[in-house]
């Protein structure tokens, strides 16, 4: 290995960067604008759920459950109706997305101590927001309910008592899942792509024909084109991070020094994907599509949106060769529940044996040589 | 390794079940100007490859400046200058910065490097345009900045692989001025070319086809042997007896050409 070699590859490496305004686009502009769109698009928290209200008893204490309703931030009162027709209107028009029903006779019927029955209607064309209704909609007659009858008679509790507490995302806020795993996803995309290109460029370009004449070494011409993107790749990490995490306002529970750390861990073993798809790929067109044909099953199978748990086994035994898979594990494991390495050490182990893997793989198919 | 600069041993070369380059005998002598001639796909790069160590030969042997190429490929590569068929220097790189890269692939010192930049930007005719980027250069001065990048490191034998394709004729005539330049200072040069006049100004030529060398010689004695006015007629006459064919039959051949009743 020489040194001054290394350094000239570098250097060469790092002009094509600043040249390429593409690819320096790229590594910059795309954690920046990947992380505000999927910040705000992948936003699964519905509030502000707008409802329609029949209120067939006009009583204080139907004007209460109302306000419980309207407090709860998960419903906004749209408009008052008369009938149960002009609440279908509604929601077919799309201008509501739950009705709800208070029958004529509900304060006499709490008083007599019975339960009288109150309707929620919920569309259910947009499942997220329906669950969202169902649930708060529950919520809060439990609540109403509970509180009425405290109020009569403290000893006449029927049931069972469930509380809940969520733990490290008391709002189950959605931003908080998806910041930490984009950040990884992100770092992923950028890496894989800009050295994929940067390989295959050199032998579309015919480059490497020149260069193979050179009494370069295959180690010094991998490191040294590894390395500017090794350091790229961790500058978009960083973006990310920083834009996830100050703009987003998702604090990082655990050592920021390791997340640095199994970051930069990550990056290798894009960059071993990026490696691979170049010795396969004999243009860039084609490294685009394989870059393609990464970046989609690691968006859907890692768990990065969809649960992993709802998967099908065969579908959720194939996440487990991708490397996001395990990458999201550690950032939202220290990002979001503030863990170590006695927790993950299961994900940073997988990480390893496949990155070890891959990277062997592509230097052993990245040879010095045309044939 | 005695006064031969390149030997080769049935040297051959086969992709799948195509051979490119079958067994190939050359003996190039040092300080010799080496012209390598054949149609397109006769296995000239082929062979050129397989002594630069960019592709490994199917079987035979191969000696470049005493090295072996299976064994001594690095040490063959430290001596060599090579020029591919296509420009493949860095067009996003400026012509300095591209001389200033192979120079530095050679380790070569700072002070020598200095020299030599100024020396090879002036022998390419290339002063003042050292900050213009590689790829906005026209053909000719491309082709002289890649000879100034493959003599960088002052190599004992310089490969050139079709280097004058596309080229206007001026800029041809400059590039050969070079060479012989270059040859009376003792460099070794193996040349392919398609151009007869420059095959003419070889020491000595050999005539490649389907992957197999048919003559080889001095331009004269090859003239001599067939008879024929240049080596054009040489060339032409080859072809014809290798495909069985008449070259200027083949025209006539193709009906549809003086079909009228066909239209498009």
């Amino acid at each position: 290995m020489n040194i001054q070699r290394l350094l000239t590859i570098m250097k060469k490496e790092f002009i094509h960067i600043k040249r390429d305004k593409a690819s320096l686009g790229i590594a910059i502009m795309m954690p920046i604008i990947f992380i505000l769109i999927f910040g705000y698009a992948v936003n699964t928290d519905v509030e502000n759920i707008k409802v329609g209200i029949l209120d067939g008893d006009k009583t204080k204490e139907s004007r209460e459950l109302i306000k419980k309703f309207a407090n709860s931030n998960y419903f906004i009162p749209y408009r008052y109706v008369n009938s149960i027709n002009e609440i279908e209107r509604l929601i077919d028009k799309g201008k509501v997305k739950t009705g709800l029903v208070i029958p004529a006779g509900m304060s006499k019927a709490l008083n007599r101590k019975e339960e009288p029955q109150i309707q929620l209607i919920i569309d259910g064309t947009d499942p997220t927001i329906a669950r969202t209704a169902l649930q708060s909609g529950v919520l809060v007659g439990k609540m109403y309910g509970l509180e009425n009858q405290q109020g009569i008679n403290k000893t006449n509790l029927k049931g069972i008592d469930l509380r809940t507490r969520v733990w490290y995302n008391p709002n189950l806020e959605s931003t908080k899942f998806t910041i930490p795993g984009l950040i990884g996803l992100i770092m992923q995309n950028v890496t894989v792509m800009l050295t994929a290109f940067a390989l295959v460029r050199e032998r579309e370009r015919g480059t490497i024909e020149q260069l193979i004449v050179t009494p370069i070494k295959s180690t010094e011409l991998i490191l040294g084109k590894m390395i500017p993107y090794i350091l790229i790749g961790s500058l978009g990490f960083l973006v990310s991070l920083y834009f996830g995490t100050y703009w987003f306002n998702v604090s990082i529970k655990g050592s920021i020094s390791l997340l640095l750390l199994f970051g930069f861990g990550f990056v290798i073993c894009a960059l071993a994907m990026g490696m691979l798809i170049s010795t396969v790929a004999k243009n860039q067109l084609q490294a685009m599509q394989m870059t393609i044909l990464i970046i989609l099953p690691s968006v859907l199978l890692s768990g990065f949106i969809f649960p992993r748990e709802s998967m099908p086994n065969i579908i959720q035994g194939i996440g487990y060769f991708i490397p996001l898979t395990y990458f999201l594990n550690i950032l939202r494991g220290i990002i979001l529940k503030g863990i170590g390495v006695n927790y993950l050490w299961k994900d940073i182990l997988f990480l390893i044996i496949i990155g070890t893997f891959l990277l062997g793989i592509a230097s052993v198919r990245f040879n010095k040589k045309l044939d | 390794m005695g006064e031969n600069a390149i030997v080769t041993n049935n040297l051959t070369k086969r992709f799948n079940n195509f051979t490119a380059v079958n067994s190939i005998n050359l003996k190039i002598k040092k300080g010799k100007i080496y012209g390598l001639l054949g149609p397109n796909g006769a296995g000239k790069s082929t062979t050129i490859r397989m002594l630069c160590g960019v592709l490994t030969p199917s079987d035979g042997k191969g000696e470049v400046l005493g090295y072996d190429i299976y064994t001594q490929a690095e040490l063959i590569r430290q001596n060599i200058g090579y020029m591919s068929q296509r420009f493949s220097l860095y067009e996003d790189l400026t012509v300095k910065e591209n001389l200033d890269f192979y120079s530095s692939i050679y380790t070569l010192p700072k002070k020598i490097r200095k020299e030599r930049m100024v020396e090879l930007i002036k022998m390419a005719g290339l002063e003042g345009k050292e900050k213009r980027l590689a790829g906005k250069l026209s053909g000719g001065w491309k082709q002289r900045l890649a000879l100034g990048c493959a003599l960088m490191h002052k190599p004992k034998l310089l490969i050139l692989d079709e280097p004058t394709a596309g080229v206007d004729p001026v800029s041809r005539r400059v590039f050969w001025q070079l060479i012989y330049g270059l040859s009376k200072q003792g460099i070794t040069i193996l040349v392919t070319t398609h151009y007869m006049d420059e095959a003419e100004s070889c020491d000595e030529i050999a005539f490649i086809f389907g992957g197999k060398i048919l003559t080889q010689g001095t331009p004269n004695k090859l003239i001599k042997q067939k008879k024929g006015k240049n080596l054009e007629d040489v060339f032409i006459s080859y072809v014809e007896e290798q495909t069985g064919e008449r070259v200027q039959a083949s025209f006539n051949t193709m009906r549809f050409i003086h079909d009228k009743r066909m239209g498009d």
